[in-house]
């Protein structure tokens, strides 16, 4: 016997376990809360199932595939051993030897002192440090400003806070010719500033952005904190890959211009940091006075991160902060390496007809598909937009996974970016040359 | 000076406090015998650190894995817990892994509860449970769990039970969710098949949610059995059973966990998990999952972890019941779990020199910690303003410690009345 249920939205589909069904019925009411509506999607979980469903050699979602640096895998075999305190709860702010080593190492780059137990919070990635920003200091109502094109994750989370997102699109430079690097797509200071309300909460910057690979110029970053501060607006700066910039750009922080400390939260990750995406150790910095509403929420959530991991990653810091700056530096040698292999992607889709956007920084590179004619013959991805449809034919006819660059825009916009579609290069040379070896022959036979 | 734009959102309002701020930094003074927050001072189990040091050696281990569990740990879960439940679970659509049991509730309820519910709650509870509900938007309703028996001496955790008028008068329509904790922190209760049956018949009767913390599951002390109560009939469709790595292999620092329940409910976690922190760490997972799948091959047997730290634990918990015995206080003896809850009042301490703005058992924690060098937790910090005065005799032992740690408190404890 059904019972009625209300279904909610379009994009929600109730399903009913028809076993062990009560006389009553079970929940007759909407089962999930409100908050929900409308971010169940998720490209990640769909992507990543297609690459590994087709084996195909993946360029999409962004992890290295060769291995943490064996510094920070010793540390963590060490720490395993390290006796039993390893093994059970740590400091739920952050482990103490980890929040101190990132105040004195962060406090040297920002050039003020950073307190470890006040100004630190460590979360599980960058991912869960952003969640906690969002929720305390997002209410209903609130306007965030966000950055487009934008790691995905940010339109629902400001949704799920009850936030109203408000998109300003990085554009190619008028005028200069094709928009070749990531420095050429820049933001309008007039257009920005229009977006400004008294209802904006907070904007979200992301340097060195992903998907562009773009490194905001300390100009460009003081066009958005004079705008912060005119408007008391608090800045969310996403840098988790401010190791990783090319041909000399100089990543800046926004939290060092004037003015920016107390209404910034910087967020890291130790993740991309020392190429161990799996270990899902993150950090939110800023003025006490804003990081405890982030503790209120991460005590009220996960409370405590994984203690061995967090004391490895100290070890790896401390290591990293007496070599800084010396050849020996992890975050000396590691853009060395990727910048070899991004010339190498780049290089290669340009010859087979595809057209890069060499970024300046971080772990992606964009390319444009407009040029390549393709059968897209797939019945299951008729309603899609362009690039998710060349995505999933890209991996099931050529088993090479990327990832379709209009999931990173709004839904508002999102149609008018269906063109592009993102390759991480953070890969061994022997994955670069499969891909290659793929794009050659299917450039040959055209 | 201060913005008011910087100010924390709505759902945080009044979450800030915590009863671990103040009492976690005593565990750092190596003078004081802690037996308050709950962790093990005894070693995990070897292969479990093993597999945690192979799993990483292995580079794709190191990276992302599969949002919603690690295929290794999610199909050992689904077997494990297959055959507790005696029931095929979906890996990938019935279990989902968490940061930690306290990473299950917040998805659970941030996934199903909003403004407008209320959720039950029973006293007295793990304390994240109502600022939980809180941050969600709804409303807390509490029912104390009430001692049955008169005796001074022998008193159980099974003394303990609801009344279940006062229960079925808690449910009315905007009741989401009930949340059960068995065996319980801190008394160490565990609900017997009868008494989960009447919670079950009200959340069928008035069509709630089941949210089942069973974190202690494997803790139980010989003559007591642990009961799901996702496998009462008409249950599972409606209830999620909240699981622990940290409990279960004795790794609090790990902190994984899992909820498992029906897919039409796990989806919704799997929803806040994705808009959350989207995956838990890679070679933890590993690990646990390859512990599991051992201890599965030795179910019911002697050398099954599940069932030898229980009787590891049996010793030091009648160790300690013994101890305090001896100084007049009156322990609750518990049939699960690693706590147990001791009345203080016989020993009539006077305690009106520390002033009247705190319950007795804060003052005698503090007290104790100050006097006697033994830090314990207070059982009000588990329970709403009403039933204050209902347990503030009563104060928190942990017993998963070293047998020297046990010695260090039993000395305390043989020179109590000495002053």
């Amino acid at each position: 016997m059904w019972r009625r249920v209300a279904v909610y939205g379009p994009s929600l589909s109730v399903r009913l376990a028809i076993a062990g069904f009560h006389e009553k019925g079970i929940m007759s009411r909407r089962l999930h809360a409100r908050r929900l509506e409308g971010i169940d999607k998720n490209i990640w979980v769909e992507f990543t199932q297609l690459a590994a469903d087709y084996k195909a050699v993946n360029l999409g979602q962004g992890f290295p595939d060769f291995s943490p640096p064996s510094f920070i895998q010793e540390a963590f075999c060490n720490a395993l051993t390290g006796g039993f305190r390893m093994h059970q709860y740590t400091r739920a702010f952050g482990h103490p030897n980890l929040v101190k080593i990132l105040a004195k190492f962060f406090s040297r780059i920002v050039g003020r002192e950073i307190d470890p137990m006040e100004d630190i919070l460590v979360s599980v990635g960058a991912y869960q440090a952003l969640f906690c920003t969002f929720q305390a200091l997002v209410d209903e109502g609130d306007e965030v400003i966000i950055v487009e094109p934008f790691f995905d994750c940010y339109q629902p989370m400001v949704m799920m806070a009850g936030g109203m997102p408000v998109y300003v699109p990085l554009k190619p430079r008028e005028g200069r010719g094709p928009a070749l690097t990531s420095a050429d797509w820049v933001l309008s200071p007039e257009e920005l500033a229009s977006k400004f309300t008294s209802r904006t909460k907070a904007i979200v910057i992301n340097t060195p952005n992903n998907p562009l690979g773009k490194v905001y110029q300390w100009e460009e970053l003081q066009v958005i904190a004079d705008l912060c501060i005119k408007h008391d607006v608090i800045c969310i700066s996403d840098e988790v890959y401010e190791w990783l910039t090319y041909d000399g750009a100089k990543h800046v922080k926004i939290a060092s211009l004037p003015g920016m400390w107390e209404r910034t939260v910087t967020i890291g990750s130790a993740g991309k940091t020392f190429s161990a995406t799996g270990w899902k150790v993150g950090w939110a910095i800023g003025s006490g006075h804003i990081m405890k509403h982030l503790k209120t929420v991460h005590q009220n959530s996960v409370y405590h991160c994984a203690t061995a991991a967090q004391e490895a990653i100290s070890v790896g810091f401390q290591r990293e902060y007496d070599v800084f700056g010396t050849e020996d530096s992890y975050f000396h040698q590691l853009p060395i390496t990727l910048h070899e292999k991004r010339k190498r992607l780049a290089d290669c889709l340009k010859s087979v007809g595809l057209k890069p956007i060499l970024p300046q920084g971080g772990y992606f590179m964009i390319a444009d598909i407009s040029n390549i004619n393709v059968d897209l013959n797939d019945p299951t991805t008729k309603e899609e937009p362009y690039d998710y449809r060349f995505v999933k034919w890209l991996i099931k006819e050529k088993g090479l996974a990327t990832i379709p660059v209009s999931a990173f825009y709004s839904p508002e916009h999102r149609d008018q970016f269906q063109k592009y579609i993102r390759f991480c290069f953070v890969k061994e040379d022997s994955t670069l040359q499969a891909a290659e070896n793929i794009l050659k022959q299917w450039s040959e036979n055209k | 000076m201060a913005s008011i734009k910087h100010k924390n959102a709505k759902r945080i309002e009044g979450l800030d406090k915590n009863v671990w701020v103040a009492f976690t930094s005593v565990a750092a003074d190596p003078s004081i015998v802690n037996l308050g927050q709950g962790y093990p001072d005894i070693p995990p189990p070897s292969y479990v650190k093993e597999g945690l040091a192979q799993a990483a050696m292995v580079d794709r281990l190191n990276q992302y894995t599969r949002g919603f569990g690690h295929p290794t740990l999610v199909k050992a879960l689904s077997k494990v817990y297959g055959k507790v439940y005696d029931r095929q679970l979906d890996p990938f659509k019935e279990i989902l892994v968490t940061v930690g049991g306290y990473g299950s509730l917040f998805s659970t309820m941030q996934a199903l509860v909003e403004e407008g519910d209320e959720v039950i709650i029973i006293e007295p509870f793990f304390d994240c449970y109502v600022p939980m509900v809180k941050m969600a938007g709804a409303k807390p309703v509490l029912i104390p769990l009430r001692l049955k028996s008169t005796a001074t001496t022998g008193i159980s955790s099974a003394d303990w039970v609801l009344d279940q008028e006062e229960l079925a008068g808690k449910f009315n329509s905007k009741t989401k969710a009930i949340i059960i904790n068995t065996p319980n922190n801190p008394i160490g209760k565990i609900f017997s098949r009868s008494e989960l049956q009447a919670i079950a018949d009200l959340c069928i009767k008035h069509d709630t949610l089941c949210f089942s913390d069973e974190v202690y599951e494997w803790l139980i002390y010989k003559g007591h059995e642990h009961v799901k109560i996702a496998t009462l009939p008409g249950m599972w469709d409606r209830t999620i059973t909240v699981g622990s790595a940290g409990k279960t292999f004795s790794v609090t620092g790990w902190k994984l966990g899992w909820s498992i329940g029906p897919e039409h409910l796990i989806r919704h976690l799997q929803t806040v998990m994705q808009n959350s922190l989207y995956t838990c760490p890679t070679p933890l997972q590993e690990a646990v999952g390859r512990g599991l799948l051992r201890d599965f091959e030795l179910m019911g047997q002697p050398d099954c972890y599940f069932s030898a730290l229980a009787l590891e634990l049996k010793g030091k918990r009648d160790r300690m019941a013994a101890m305090l015995a001896q100084t007049g206080m009156t322990p609750v003896v518990p049939e699960g779990g690693y706590f147990m809850i001791v009345d203080v009042t016989a020993l009539n301490q006077d305690l009106t020199h520390m002033g009247d703005d705190e319950p007795y058992d804060y003052k005698f924690v503090k007290w104790m910690i100050k006097e006697k060098k033994l830090a314990a937790i207070p059982v009000t910090a588990f329970v709403g303003e009403d039933s204050v005065k209902q347990f503030e005799k009563y104060i928190r032992l942990c017993f998963i410690k070293q047998e020297s740690t046990l010695d260090a408190a039993e000395a305390i404890l043989k020179n109590w009345n000495k002053g």
